[in-house]
C-alpha cells in the first residue's frame, strides 16, 4: 500500500520534476508550523537552513547527480550532532549547544541529499518511555493529544504520525524507536548493533545504543536504512561489512516463513486488546504462508533488571563530560570548582537523568561491582543465548512491542518502575544486539495504535523488512493517519 | 537491600550532583523501588557464565599512527562558557 | 636501636613516541599554543568516540618483549571515573584487569652489584591535560593539548631497598624505553614521570609497612632526594611512636621535603568498568613476531658483546650503553679504526668532556663517529701523536673539515722523514752542548731535556719514539 507520501513516491515525483525539493520542504515546513504547537514534536526548526539544503538537493537533481532519495526532506532526533544546529539531546545541559560537527548519520543523509526539516523532541538524553522528561516539554500523541507518544524518540514518532515529516531518524537503547513507533502507529526499526555508526550520536548506553529509521512503512524504513548503514572508521564498534540493499527482499513471498512466538511475551501483564491485535496479525501472516512455532526466551524476564544496571552504569560515565567546563550549561553562581560541578549538574540535568546517574554510580562503586554490574553482564549473555537457541527453530520472532497502548500524560511520570516496565518486550533485543522493529497492527477501543514487534537474527534486517512489507501489503494499519490534524 | 539517605548523599557526591537532605530523602525512596526491581536478578545462578560486555564478538580495530586533525580551537571555544587566551577557565584548582 | 629496611616500588608514566594521540588523530608535538592540538575527541564533545592508535599498541608490545614479559594476547580498556578539569570526559581510558603487559624484569647494577627488579605490569592509558595556575582573575586555565597523549604506565614490584636502587632502576628503565624508541625520555617536558611508593619496616619483618606514594618526580635527583627524605621522615615518625597513614604526597624541590596531598580517606572510588566504546585488543602472533624481529639489540646484550668484541671493561661497556645513540657512536668509531679500547677512551674522555662542556647530547656531536674513528686510525698508524690528535679533534669540533685535511692544512703530521729530523737533532745538539756533556757524564735526565728540545724545535710534529732512537744513536757516536 504505497501512499503518495511514501519515500519512493516522493522520490519519483522529484525525479520526474513534478515537484522540487524546495517546494516539498516548504510543504512540510508549513505543516510543522501549523501542527507543532499542539504536538511539540520539534525542538528546533530552521526553515532557512532547510530550504538551503533543499535548494542544494534540487541542484543535484538538475545536474543528474541524484541518488534514490535525493531531495526528500526528513527530521532528525535531537540526539545527533548537526553542524551549526542547536543539538540539545532534550536537556537543559545542552540548551545552548550548537554542535560544531556532524554525526556520521547526519553526514550520510547530507551526502545522499536529504534536507533536514529540523531536530525532534526526545526524552532527556534518551532516558524515558513517554517523552515527558524533555527539558523542552512533553510531546503529545497525534492520535490523542492527552496521551504520550512514547519515548525516547517520541518527537520523531509523533512528527511522522502527524505527517509533519515523511520520515525521521531515531535511536533505540531499550526500545526508544520501537515503543514510540508502536504508540504512534508508525513503523520503526532498530538495526543490528554496529550497523549504524554511533559517532556524533550523543551517548546514553554505548553498548546498547543504535540508530534507525522511523517512517510510515517498512518499505520507507528499508530505503532509509540503505542510507544510514555503513562502516565508519570513527566508531570502533562499527562493523566492516559489504553494503547491502535492504529493499531487495521486500517482495518475496512469505511461504515457509517460520515465526517464533515467545510464550513469555504473551503472558501476564499484556493488555487484552494488544494481545488480540497481535493474534490477528499472526493469523494474517499464516494466510500469507507463514508457520508458527512456540519458543521460550526464559531469561527475558530478567531483561529489565539487567538493563537498569547496565544502561545507568554506562550512562553515569558517559554523562560525566557534562561538567560546565567546555560547552553547554554552567550554573550562574558558584564558589569552588567542586561547587561549580555539583551545581551545574544538579541544575542542568532533569530528575530522571539524575536518578539514572545515581543508580549507575552506585552499581559501579566499590564493593558493589560484582554483585550488580558483573552479574548483569552474565545474565545479558544468558538472554542472548536464549535468542541463539530460538533462531535454530524460527526465522523471525514475533510479539507485542509494548504491553499496552499509549497512556495519559502524567499517568506514570511519578512512578519510575511502572514506566520502566513499558520496555519489557523491547529491551531483550538491545541486550543481545539483535535487530528489532515495530509496525502497526491495529487500534484499541480508544482509537490508539497497537504495535507488533519483530526481532530477527543478526543482520537479518532484509528478512524482517520483507515480512513487515508483505504484512503491510495485506493490511492498511500503517497507512492510517490521525484525523482532525490539519 | 536498601539505600540510606547517607548512601544517596555519597553517590550524589561521587557523581558531583548537589543534593539537599530533602532531595536525598525523596530520591532514596525511588531508588529503593528500582533496586527492588534489580534485586530479582541476584538469585540467578551465573556460575561459569562469561560476562557479556559487547553485542558483537569482534576485536578492536586499530588506526594508523598519523596526524589527521587540524586546529579547530576557535570553533570549539566559541561555544565554551569561559575562555581566555585559548584556555578554558574554571574556578581555581587547589593541589 | 631498631634497624629499618626501606621498601620501594615505582610507577613510571612514559609518554609514547607516537605522532598522534592514543584515541584521536591530533598531534602529540610538545609546546603548541593552548588547545590547538585538542580535537573534538580530545575535548570530549558530546557524541565523539575513541579509536585506538596502532602505534601506541606497538610501543607497548616492544616494551613487553624488551623486558621478557608476558604479552596478554587479549587486553581490555577500562574507564577510570573521576572529575577533574584536565580530564575532559570525566573518565580516563586505562587498563585495569587485563593490561597489555604483565611480568618481566630489568637487571640493574648498584656499586658493582647486580640486582634483578621484577615488573608487575605495564598498561596503556591516556594522559590528562594541564592546569595552568597563573592568575586568570582567580581562575585556573585548562590546556587540553596533552589530553589523550598515549602513556605506558610501568609498575614495578616493591623490590628496591634503597634510593640508589630506585634511581638505578629508573635510569635503566629510562635507557630502555629510549633505546627501543618508544619514549623520547625528555623528563623536563614530562615524557618520563616517576611515582615512588615508599615504606619502611623493621629488618626481619615479613609484612610491608604502610606506604606513602610520592607523585610526579621528574628528575633522578629529585627521586633520590624525595625517597631519602621520605624514608627519614617515616623512620623518625615510627621511632617517635607515631603511625604511618597511607597517603599521597608531593615532593617540594625547594625545601627538599614531601608534603601531604591527600589521605586515604579522600581516595577516589574510581568505578572502573570495561569501556563499551572500545573492543578487546587482540595481538596477533605475526604482529608480535614482526615487532620482535625489528627490535634493536638491547643494552644488556650489547654490554656483553662490547666486552667480548672490543675488549672494553664491564664498567666501560655499561657507560657506553647508557644510550643507544652513545652505543651506536662508539661502535661506529670502533669499527672505523679497529681499536675498541682506544675508541672507548676517546668517546668517554675527550669527546664526553667536550660534549659536556658544550651541553650537547651525543646525537648532536659536531664530531661524527666516522671522523673520530678516522682520527684514532691516524694515531694508530703513527701519523699523529696523542697531543697532535687532540689538536685535530679541536679542528673537527670546529668543523674545519675531515681528519686528513685538517692534518694537512694545519701541518700537524708527525715528521716521518728521518733526514729532516736528523737535521733538527743536529742543530739541537749543537746548541745544547752543556746537556750533551752532562748526558755523557752519566746524567740520564739531560737526555729528556734534549728530547724536549727536539720536540719543541719540531713544533711537536716529531715522532717521540723516533726522536729517542735517533738521539740515542747520535749521542753514542
Amino acid at each position: 500500500m504505497s501512499s503518495e507520501t511514501s519515500l519512493s513516491a516522493l522520490a519519483a515525483q522529484l525525479a520526474a520534476r513534478q515537484i522540487s525539493s524546495r517546494e516539498l520542504a516548504q510543504t512540510y515546513l508549513d505543516r510543522i508550523a501549523a501542527l507543532n504547537p499542539a504536538i511539540n514534536a520539534f525542538i528546533t526548526v530552521d526553515p532557512e537552513k532547510t530550504l538551503l539544503e533543499a535548494a542544494a538537493a534540487d541542484a543535484l537533481i538538475a545536474a543528474g547527480l541524484a541518488g534514490p532519495l535525493t531531495g526528500v526532506p526528513i527530521a532528525h532526533k535531537d540526539i545527533f550532532c548537526t553542524d551549526g544546529w542547536l543539538t540539545t539531546c532534550g536537556s537543559k545541559m545542552l540548551h545552548n549547544f550548537v554542535a560544531p560537527y556532524d554525526a556520521h548519520v547526519i553526514q550520510r543523509f547530507k551526502a545522499a541529499g536529504l534536507p533536514s526539516l529540523g531536530k525532534t523532541n526526545m526524552d532527556e538524553f534518551a532516558m524515558g518511555s513517554s517523552n515527558e522528561t524533555s527539558h523542552f516539554g512533553a510531546v503529545k500523541n497525534p492520535w490523542n493529544t492527552a496521551y504520550v507518544p512514547g519515548g525516547s524518540s517520541g518527537g520523531a514518532a509523533a512528527c511522522v504520525a502527524a505527517r509533519m515529516a515523511p520520515a525521521a531518524t531515531g535511536t533505540d537503547t531499550g526500545g526508544s524507536i520501537r515503543q514510540p513507533a508502536a504508540l504512534c502507529g508508525i513503523t520503526g526499526l532498530k538495526p543490528t548493533y554496529g550497523l549504524v555508526s554511533r559517532y556524533g550520536m550523543i551517548a546514553f548506553a554505548s553498548s546498547l545504543d543504535q540508530a534507525g529509521p522511523m517512517a510510515p512503512s517498512a518499505e520507507d524504513c528499508a530505503l532509509l536504512l540503505n542510507v544510514m548503514t555503513g562502516f565508519d572508521p570513527n566508531d570502533s564498534t562499527s562493523l566492516e561489512r559489504d553494503k547491502e540493499d535492504y529493499a531487495r527482499d521486500l517482495d518475496k513471498p512469505l511461504t515457509g516463513l517460520r515465526v517464533g512466538l515467545p510464550k513469555e511475551f504473551f503472558a501476564e501483564g499484556l493488555n487484552n486488546e494488544v494481545a488480540a491485535a497481535v493474534d490477528a496479525a499472526v493469523a494474517e501472516l499464516k494466510k500469507l504462508g507463514a508457520t508458527t512455532v512456540e519458543i521460550s526466551l526464559a531469561n527475558s524476564k530478567l531483561a529489565i533488571p539487567v538493563y537498569y544496571v547496565l544502561a545507568p552504569a554506562e550512562a553515569s560515565s558517559n554523562l560525566s563530560r557534562f561538567d560546565g567546563v567546555r560547552y553547554g550549561y554552567r550554573a550562574p553562581d558558584y564558589g569552588s570548582l567542586d561547587d561549580m560541578y555539583c551545581k551545574t549538574r544538579a541544575q542542568g540535568f532533569g530528575a530522571e537523568v539524575k536518578r539514572r546517574i545515581l543508580i549507575g554510580a552506585y552499581v559501579l562503586s566499590h564493593g558493589y561491582y560484582d554483585a550488580y554490574y558483573l552479574q548483569a553482564q552474565k545474565i545479558r549473555r544468558l538472554i542472548a543465548n536464549d535468542f541463539s537457541e530460538a533462531f535454530k527453530v524460527c526465522d523471525v520472532i514475533l510479539g507485542p512491542t509494548a504491553p499496552g497502548t499509549a497512556f495519559r500524560l502524567g499517568e506514570k511520570s511519578d512512578d519510575p518502575v511502572e514506566m520502566y516496565l513499558n520496555d519489557l518486550y523491547t529491551i531483550p533485543a538491545n541486550l543481545a544486539g539483535l535487530p528489532g522493529m515495530s509496525l502497526p497492527c491495529g487500534f484499541d477501543s480508544q482509537g490508539l495504535p497497537i504495535g507488533l514487534q519483530l526481532v530477527g537474527n543478526y543482520f537479518s534486517e532484509a528478512k524482517m523488512l520483507n515480512v513487515a512489507h508483505q504484512y503491510q501489503r495485506a493490511t492498511d494499519w500503517h497507512a492510517r493517519a490521525p484525523e482532525g490534524l490539519k | 537491600m536498601s539505600l540510606t539517605p547517607d548512601d544517596v548523599k555519597r553517590i550524589a557526591r561521587l557523581a558531583r550532583i548537589e543534593t539537599s537532605d530533602a532531595e536525598a530523602q525523596a530520591t532514596q525512596a525511588q531508588l529503593n523501588s528500582i533496586f527492588d526491581l534489580i534485586a530479582t536478578m541476584q538469585a540467578v545462578d551465573t556460575a561459569g557464565i562469561a560476562p557479556m560486555a559487547h553485542a558483537q564478538e569482534v576485536y578492536q580495530r586499530l588506526r594508523d599512527d598519523a596526524v589527521t586533525e587540524t586546529d579547530r580551537h576557535a570553533a570549539f571555544q566559541a561555544i565554551a562558557p569561559a575562555v581566555e587566551n585559548g584556555l578554558y577557565l574554571v574556578p581555581k584548582v587547589i593541589e | 636501636m631498631m634497624k629499618w629496611e626501606t621498601v620501594i616500588g615505582l610507577e613510571v608514566h612514559t609518554q609514547l613516541a607516537t605522532k598522534s594521540k592514543i584515541f584521536s588523530g591530533s598531534s602529540t608535538a610538545f609546546g603548541a599554543a593552548p588547545n590547538t592540538q585538542a580535537s573534538a575527541v580530545d575535548i570530549a564533545l558530546p557524541g565523539v568516540l575513541p579509536v585506538l592508535n596502532k602505534g601506541a599498541v606497538e610501543c607497548a608490545i616492544k616494551f613487553g618483549l624488551a623486558i621478557g614479559a608476558n604479552l596478554n594476547r587479549i587486553n581490555v580498556f577500562d574507564r577510570k571515573n573521576y572529575f577533574y578539569p584536565d580530564l575532559p570526559k570525566g573518565y580516563q581510558i586505562s587498563q585495569l584487569a587485563k593490561p597489555i603487559v604483565e611480568g618481566g624484569a630489568l637487571t640493574v647494577a648498584v656499586d658493582g652489584v647486580e640486582k634483578t627488579i621484577h615488573l608487575t605490569r605495564a598498561h596503556m592509558e591516556e594522559d590528562a591535560g594541564k592546569s595552568l595556575h597563573e592568575d586568570f582573575h582567580g581562575m585556573t586555565g585548562i590546556d587540553l593539548n596533552r589530553a589523550g597523549t598515549p602513556l605506558l604506565e610501568i609498575v614495578s614490584e616493591p623490590e628496591m631497598r634503597s634510593s640508589a636502587e630506585a634511581v638505578a632502576y629508573a635510569r635503566a628503565l629510562h635507557t630502555l624505553v629510549t633505546w627501543i624508541g618508544i619514549c623520547d625520555g625528555n623528563m623536563q617536558e614530562g615524557s618520563f614521570r616517576v611515582d615512588a611508593n615508599v615504606s619502611v619496616r623493621p629488618v626481619g619483618q615479613a609484612e610491608f609497612g604502610t606506604r606513602r606514594e610520592i607523585k610526579n618526580l621528574n628528575s633522578f635527583r629529585f627521586l633520590q632526594q624525595a625517597i631519602d627524605y621520605e624514608v627519614r621522615w617515616q623512620i623518625e615518625t615510627l621511632e617517635d611512636g607515631g603511625r604511618i597513614e597511607q597517603a599521597t604526597v608531593l615532593f617540594d624541590p625547594d625545601t627538599g621535603e614531601t608534603r601531604m596531598m591527600r589521605s586515604k580517606e579522600d581516595a577516589h572510588d574510581y568505578r572502573y568498568f570495561p569501556d563499551p566504546d572500545l573492543l578487546p585488543v587482540k595481538l596477533d602472533e605475526d604482529w608480535i613476531e614482526a615487532v620482535r624481529a625489528a627490535l634493536p639489540e638491547l643494552p644488556a646484550a650489547m654490554q656483553a658483546r662490547f666486552q667480548r668484541d672490543y675488549g672494553v671493561s664491564p664498567y666501560d661497556a655499561a657507560v657506553l650503553t647508557g644510550s643507544r645513540a652513545l652505543a651506536d657512536y662508539f661502535e661506529t668509531a670502533a669499527q672505523a679504526c679497529g681499536q675498541g679500547k682506544l675508541a672507548a677512551n676517546w668517546v668517554m674522555g675527550e669527546l664526553a668532556a667536550a660534549l659536556n662542556k658544550a651541553e650537547l647530547d651525543i646525537s648532536a656531536s659536531p664530531v661524527s663517529a666516522a671522523q673520530l674513528g678516522a682520527l684514532i686510525a691516524r694515531i694508530q698508524d703513527g701519523t699523529l701523536s696523542g697531543k697532535l690528535a687532540r689538536q685535530v679533534f679541536e679542528g673537527l669540533w670546529e668543523g674545519a673539515g675531515e681528519v686528513d685535511a685538517i692534518i694537512e692544512a694545519r701541518g700537524l703530521k708527525q715528521m716521518s722523514d728521518s733526514g729532516e729530523l736528523e737535521k733538527i737533532i743536529d742543530e739541537v745538539l749543537a746548541a745544547n752542548q752543556k746537556s750533551v756533556e752532562e748526558f755523557r757524564s752519566g746524567k740520564e735526565k739531560a737526555f729528556n731535556a734534549l728530547v724536549g728540545q727536539v720536540m719543541k724545535a719540531s713544533r711537536g710534529k716529531a715522532n717521540p719514539a723516533q726522536v729517542n732512537e735517533l738521539l740515542k744513536a747520535k749521542l753514542q757516536n
